[in-house]
């Protein structure tokens, strides 16, 4: 057989919209253009818990989670979302996020593990960038 | 985590450990092929069910339904659901958990997206591969779910033990199924979405096509369904059981077993000689000077194939040496 390598998988990348906000414009863009960058991205489509959004990360063995939330409820989401991942053991997996999140806010969620927010005019390049950079590979 | 570590959390049901495994063998990795080594006795004891046809029939929804169905039977389920790659980017978008929401908090069910990863090829090796690592971890019923659109969708269908062909009415769509050739592998039919008009048209097509196929021991049963209302599921879920039931119980048992063996290595060899000959191909340094004399017509394509061919040949026999 051809030789087998030890690793050779493209990038895959969980989008995902926690809470109860419809408009899912902005983590549609990001998917596809993850996609056009050559990534493999696993959309969910809104309204999900942070339970869903954690089993399905557990199922689909992302490297990256992206979440996206516009209603304002991040503070209050974004940590059940960390919570539920650490009790399913996904414990090396990329944060990053988008949507409406007050400057003020930033600090608080980078110290949950969200290295990355993207608020409204964020370019889809460096998002691009950013998970190529950051997203971590799996020992074979 | 290593491959013996892998093995022992896929039959412990640790689902990190199979998601883990999964990626691996999906990958193609030397642990993965370890891992499929290690666990492949232990396959065979679930139900593996391939679920094509075209896009847009439903699929998506009908294995969503099928799953709950088989759940409410008290089945466990794992699911490997196939969209396609870009074909420019080699990246994809997987869908297919938008349709099945309602399974995400079951502990019953596993679900799993894959990318057809278009030109890259060895789709219907990963999938296979994918079916056995669920099929090891215990998992009542496996099933895949695919674009019925290429040879590789199409092998990945015939690689689990019972092929589901959806259709919808209208359109020509059993023209398009003769010409994929999925009539000839499907062992049960299912005509989705047939509150619109005309199922009762596609059912006749279908069975008038079958009318004309060769004859088997196994009848294919042609059913109606409205997936997204749940109507026609208890009955696919009847089909593919006496299927199952069909394929363990018949005297032909033994040699369908056979046969089906025999055409899994021949797919997976097929596909893994493809592979490493275009891999020597390119590194033959042969290839860019014949595309060269064939674009300028000066030496035809079978000639130049021909050629190519004897410089594969050239570095497998140095590489023995």
């Amino acid at each position: 057989m051809a030789e087998a390598t030890a690793e050779a998988r493209s990038i895959r990348v969980l989008i995902a919209k926690p809470g109860l906000d419809g408009h899912d414009r902005g983590a549609k863009v990001v998917a596809r253009a993850l996609r056009d960058a050559g990534m493999e991205v696993i959309y969910t489509g809104i309204r999900q818990t942070p339970d869903m959004i954690a089993e399905a990360a557990l199922q689909e063995d992302v490297q990256v989670i992206g979440l996206s939330i516009l209603s304002g409820a991040h503070l209050e989401l974004f940590p059940r979302v960390v919570v539920a991942l650490k009790q399913r053991g996904v414990d090396d997996v990329l944060l990053f996020c988008g949507g409406i999140i007050p400057q003020a806010d930033i600090p608080a969620i980078q110290e949950l593990g969200f290295d990355g927010v993207f608020g409204p005019g964020s370019s889809t390049e460096d998002i691009i960038a950013f998970v190529r950079e950051h997203a971590p590979s799996y020992a074979a | 985590m290593d491959a013996s570590e892998l093995i022992e959390r896929v039959l412990a049901g640790d689902r990190r450990g199979l998601a883990r495994a999964i990626s691996h063998v999906e990958a193609d990795t030397t642990t993965g092929r370890a891992v499929l080594a290690g666990l492949y006795p232990r396959t065979g004891r679930g139900q593996t069910i391939g679920i094509t046809g075209s896009a847009g029939v439903g699929k998506s929804t009908l294995v969503g339904r099928l799953a709950r169905a088989e759940r409410e039977l008290g089945r466990t389920v794992g699911i490997v659901a196939v969209d396609p790659s870009s074909p420019f980017s080699h990246g994809a978008i997987l869908g297919d958990r938008i349709r099945m929401q309602d399974l995400t908090g079951d502990p019953g069910v596993f679900l799993r997206s894959m990318a057809s990863r278009g030109s890259l090829g060895g789709l219907a090796e990963a999938a296979s591969g994918v079916v056995d690592v669920m099929d090891a971890a215990g998992y009542d019923v496996v099933i895949v779910e695919t674009v019925g659109a290429g040879q590789d969708e199409v092998e990945v269908a015939t690689a689990t033990q019972t092929t589901v062909l959806v259709t919808m009415p209208g359109g020509g769509d059993e023209v398009q199924s003769m010409k994929a050739g999925l009539m000839e592998v499907a062992q049960v039919m299912v005509v989705n979405k047939s509150d619109l008009a005309g199922a009762d048209t596609a059912v006749a097509q279908l069975r008038g096509l079958l009318a004309i196929a060769p004859a088997r021991a196994w009848r294919t049963p042609i059913l109606k369904a409205v997936a997204k209302e749940g109507k026609g599921l208890d009955e696919l879920v009847a089909a593919i059981d006496d299927h199952q039931a069909h394929l363990r119980a018949s005297e032909h048992a033994a040699v369908e077993r056979s046969e089906h063996a025999q055409a899994q290595i021949v797919s997976l060899t097929r596909a893994a000689l493809q592979r490493e000959a275009l891999q020597a191909a390119a590194h033959s340094g042969v290839l860019a000077g014949l595309v060269e004399e064939v674009a300028a017509r000066r030496q035809d394509p079978r000639a130049a194939a021909a050629a190519l061919l004897d410089a594969v040949r050239g570095s497998w026999a140095g590489a023995k040496d």
